[in-house]
């Protein structure tokens, strides 16, 4: 059964996509995984200059789910020039995350990476784990998020999608407010939280920077209903990250309105072979219940 | 069905520490695990960080590792007393696979790589075990191993040479079926390029800066493997493939460096 897309023009040969933030740091690891069946990759969000990230432990896992505390490590926008140069030769679309403090960093990085081959461009504005970035930064508000957008608007070319953080009902507005800045769609959700998990022996925070994003099983019921308020309110195609572990999973996000999957902690859970697992349940599934085509499942739970 | 397991460190006692060589100790943990040699553990110190080791020791309900040291998370491991409280979460990555087989094991250890070689070998039939270190007071578990040859760099104990120099003289291909090797990388790529111009199947536990431990932030890549899943022991047939080895290797923020610089880094 064929389960390719098209995500803003770009063909991808399945709905799952490499989320932000796993395994991207280089373009052997982004190879590796399209090798693993995903069908786009999206890199490690660049910022202009290298950041070494925060201290260790910078993952923690409890019983529904991972929490995080990266901080956004990466060797800056010059180096990925060189790593990224040929990511073209990978046998799927390649997605650029970019990333900065200011508006104008944003623009600064998606202007060196559209000179790049990718395929697409992602801002994240929720990382609620950094400071002075995403939720740590004040980029998650409508204004903040208009005013980003429209700044890497005017510099790439590429399709561009706009990480909204998981919230209440203000998501709508969120999303609004990139489709108004220019975005091409929308990547909905980036990890909850911050949460917290203290080792009670230690009395301590067990996370280096104390307190991390959310992602996982946890955070899946959230992102679903973001994806399936926003895609009620914005006329973009959605890419519905947040717990995706399954092939039901899948079709859970696509049915709220996703187009595509993102999967990043089900790495973790499964392997990284993860991707061709979910595609083959997804197919599994589609064939049980007598479905053909996954437009019939994108958006299918607005009735 | 998935992802039963909690990654979350686990507050150990301290039971004993054992002074090594000069800059080299073994703290000795009480903990029970299933462990393999060459896998490893993300040591937690509460406040301080949290960082991978493999272990020296394995025994029934007690662990040990043996640490280096030369940055400030060291520094603080080496401040730890019996008593102390020290977080565990892992066992983490591949380890050594060990085979029986008809023929002997080959041991090539080089400084403090012989770390998780010693758990190795405590688990091989009589292998040769050839370790190398800069000088005679740098070498540890001097008494641990039924047959061992030393080289040293100064000539101060057994051979004058490196480790690597010492495997070529000492190495019999056609009474060895397997080189186990752990140390600097590019004494790792000499030992695995001897190998295979004489066909010998070879491990090398590799070393990068480990950030999740759980495969999942990708910093340890190595081409497209990563260390803390895929490896971090790597046999041959990966080996050949990764055009990093012994060659380059990535910062904490992810640029990429010449395995020389990379390694000097580490040592600060």
């Amino acid at each position: 059964m064929d389960l390719s897309i098209d995500l803003c023009g770009i063909k991808l040969p399945n709905p799952t996509i490499l989320a932000s933030g796993v395994l991207g740091v280089s373009r052997c690891s982004l190879a590796r995984v399209a090798s693993c069946g995903a069908g786009a990759v999206t890199t490690k969000s660049i910022s202009l200059e290298p950041r070494s990230g925060h201290d260790n432990p910078c993952v923690v896992t409890y019983e529904a789910g991972m929490l995080n505390a990266m901080g956004y490590p990466n060797p800056g926008a010059e180096a990925a020039r060189e790593e990224f140069a040929a990511v073209d030769q990978l046998p799927v679309p390649v997605i650029a995350s970019a990333v900065g403090t200011e508006p104008e960093e944003f623009a600064a990085v998606a202007e060196i990476l559209t000179a790049l081959p990718f395929a697409a461009t992602e801002i994240p504005v929720s990382c609620p784990h950094t400071p002075g970035f995403g939720l740590m930064g004040g980029h998650a508000s409508t204004d903040a998020i208009r005013r980003i957008t429209s700044l890497v608007r005017d510099k790439t070319k590429l399709p561009l999608f706009v990480k909204l953080p998981a919230g209440g009902p203000e998501v709508v507005d969120l999303a609004k407010a990139a489709r108004d800045g220019g975005a091409d769609g929308i990547t909905a959700v980036n990890t909850i939280g911050p949460g917290m998990v203290i080792n009670i022996e230690a009395a301590r925070p067990v996370l280096g920077f104390k307190k991390g994003g959310v992602s996982g099983p946890a955070l899946r019921p959230v992102a679903v209903r973001c994806v399936y308020d926003i895609y009620e309110a914005v006329d973009l195609p959605i890419i519905g990250v947040g717990g995706i572990t399954t092939g039901r999973d899948a079709i859970e996000m696509m049915m709220a309105g996703a187009r595509a999957v993102g999967i990043g902690s089900a790495v973790y859970y499964r392997g990284m072979d993860v991707f061709s697992e979910v595609c083959r349940e997804i197919r599994t599934w589609m064939e049980d219940h007598g479905y053909e085509s996954l437009t019939e499942i994108v958006g299918a739970a607005h009735q | 069905m998935i992802g039963p397991r909690i990654e979350q460190p686990q507050l150990r006692e301290i039971t004993e520490v054992i002074s090594e060589a000069p800059g080299v100790k073994t703290l000795v943990i009480r903990h029970s695990t299933a462990y393999k040699p060459g896998q490893f553990f993300m040591i937690w110190l509460p406040g301080v960080g949290e960082k991978p080791f493999s272990l020296s020791h394995h025994f029934e309900g007690e662990v040990g590792i043996t640490v280096k040291e030369r940055g400030p998370f060291t520094h603080a491991l080496f401040s730890l007393t019996p008593g102390s409280a020290i977080g565990l979460r892992g066992p983490y990555g591949n380890g050594f696979s060990v085979v029986e087989r008809s023929r002997r094991a080959c041991v090539v250890a080089g400084g403090i790589g012989i770390v998780p070689l010693a758990a190795l070998i405590d688990r091989l039939q009589q292998p040769l075990v050839i370790y190398g270190a800069r000088s005679q007071d740098l070498l540890i578990f001097r008494n641990r191993f039924p047959e061992v040859s030393f080289a040293t760099d100064d000539g101060s104990e057994g051979f004058h040479g490196s480790a690597v120099e010492a495997f070529r003289s000492l190495l019999d291909p056609k009474a060895t079926d397997v080189v186990y090797t752990c140390g600097p990388e590019p004494m790792m790529r000499q030992v695995f390029d001897i190998c295979e111009a004489h066909h010998l199947p070879c491990q090398a536990a590799l070393e990068r800066y480990i950030k999740c431990g759980i495969g999942i932030c990708g910093q340890c890549c190595c081409d497209g493997y990563l260390v803390c899943r895929d490896g971090p022991v790597f046999s041959s047939s990966l080996l050949r493939q990764l055009s990093d080895f012994g060659r380059s290797a990535r910062l904490r923020d992810g640029r990429v460096t010449t395995i020389e610089d990379y390694a000097s880094w580490r040592e600060s």
